[in-house]
């Protein structure tokens, strides 16, 4: 059970916003059906890093990145990869719940239409199947054709969780999922996440460091780009070797 | 620097409380063995009574500990200085408590001087009162070298305890005149020597609060 299998692994990554030199040499292995959070104060490159796990920094301009991420071995960075199709494997679920102003349904079914899929009965196995894994069919089973802008804050948010689950990632990248979200509804959240590892592997940036004790297997300390310190979650909360991280932890951080 | 003012003064009013206790556990087995070497009764009974203080500052310091983790969730060192602080006034509190046992056994023993016919009495107690003082300073200062040397210390109070034991056999095959005294002497090397192995437990709280390892081990 213990054994770790590396599904994303970064070597010398390194990223710039023009001459901002956002991502200094980061080396990092994300392993299968874990949980691994990535902390750190604002403007650490923790969410830069967790975007350049799908390629969403693709999309700003000015940014050049250096170094590779390896998805089971290929890299992600190579000229030939569809970032569709690579987007299609590794999810991302953001801070503010963005559901498309649509219906339930029509949210969840989005991704796998655009993938090609268009019979009903293959569609409402979908959706219900990505419902379920997001722990929301129960309370939206009977008014699926309703807006998805109707429903709360957080259900909202575990509908952008089925809506990637839809697609059948294999994994998740979380941007501070319940920072917008009420405590019980971040709870929910925390225990779907504990479910969903046991499928996909999941990256989560949080600035709750609460948060990180409770559900990730592994901690990522960010500090101005860097990479200070990454350990198993109750060895870092504990014993963390490097003074940095034990002065951001434990709020002694000027 | 630090951005958690209050949460840095709980914890220094922790360390404080957590010195203070150890001074009382400190002073009331010194006062144990002036009482039984002068036969003074009534320090004897002034340690009976303050092992309720030794209490109440226990269950103050329990309440502290309890209170930072409810409100300040501390984490790493911090976690690991309230973890231990709860564990170690357990310890404390036992050692405070065989203090006055002692105590009590001083005013049943009263009136005959067996003490320093059971030969390896004075020498147990002297190691006993030592490893206890070590051991708390250990932990104040956090010295995980000192704690490591008095572990140590604990096989000299053990073998101590066994010479106490053939004391008294020997005692008891020259005379049974002496019985009771014997009985209860040996009940007093018996805390002596848990009062040791109580001082190792603080040294061995003292090495987590240091390194997050108990005996080499990490907990975590």
């Amino acid at each position: 059970m213990n054994t770790n299998t590396v599904k994303i692994s970064s070597s010398n990554l390194n990223l710039y916003y023009g001459t901002n030199h956002a991502l200094k040499d980061v080396n990092l292995e994300l392993y299968t059906n874990k949980i691994t959070a990535f902390i750190g104060p604002s403007g650490c490159g923790k969410s830069t890093y967790l975007k350049t796990l799908n390629r969403m920094n693709d999309l700003v301009p000015n940014v050049k990145i250096e170094g590779e991420v390896l998805l089971d071995g290929e890299n992600i960075y190579d000229q030939r990869v569809d970032t569709t199709l690579l987007r299609k494997k590794i999810g991302m679920v953001f801070q503010q719940p963005n559901p498309f102003p649509m219906s339930i349904y029509d949210n969840v079914a989005y991704g796998p239409r655009i993938h090609g899929i268009k019979h009903k009965a293959e569609l409402d196995d979908i959706v219900e199947k990505s419902l379920k894994g997001a722990a929301l069919w129960d309370e939206v089973s009977s008014r699926l054709k309703k807006s998805a802008l109707g429903l709360s804050g957080g259900q909202q948010q575990r509908l952008c969780i089925a809506r990637a689950l839809a697609v059948e990632p294999e994994v998740l990248l979380m941007d501070e999922p319940t920072s917008a979200l009420d405590p019980i509804s971040t709870l929910k959240i925390e225990d779907l996440m504990d479910e969903l590892k046991e499928k996909y592997t999941v990256a989560i940036v949080t600035h709750n460091m609460q948060q990180a004790t409770r559900i990730a297997d592994h901690t990522a300390f960010f500090l101005v780009g860097e990479v200070v310190e990454y350990a198993p979650t109750t060895e870092l909360f504990t014993v963390p070797k490097d003074k940095r991280t034990e002065d951001y932890i434990t709020g002694r951080f000027g | 620097m630090t951005t958690r003012v209050n949460y840095e003064n709980e914890l220094n009013l922790l360390n404080e409380d957590i010195k203070e206790m150890g001074r009382m556990v400190e002073h009331s087995i010194e006062q144990c063995f002036i009482a039984f070497e002068d036969q003074d009764f009534e320090k004897a009974e002034d340690i009976i009574k303050g092992d309720r203080t030794i209490n109440d500052m226990e269950r103050a310091i329990e309440a502290r500990c309890l209170s930072l983790i409810l409100r300040q969730q501390p984490v790493a060192g911090d976690l690991r200085v309230v973890s231990s602080a709860l564990k170690v006034v357990t310890d404390l509190e036992r050692i405070g408590d065989h203090a006055s046992d002692i105590a009590e056994l001083i005013l049943r023993i009263k009136g005959d001087h067996v003490y320093h016919v059971v030969r390896h009495i004075p020498a147990m107690a002297t190691a006993a009162r030592e490893m206890v003082r070590c051991s708390i300073e250990a932990f104040i200062t956090q010295n995980i070298e000192t704690a490591k040397q008095i572990e140590q210390q604990d096989d000299v109070v053990d073998e101590l305890f066994d010479k106490v034991k053939t004391d008294v056999v020997d005692l008891l095959k020259q005379s049974t005149e002496h019985i009771d005294q014997c009985i209860d002497l040996l009940m007093v090397a018996k805390y002596l020597e848990r009062i040791g192995d109580h001082a190792v437990n603080v040294c061995e709280w003292t090495e987590f609060s240091k390194t997050g390892a108990l005996k080499n081990v990490r907990i975590l």
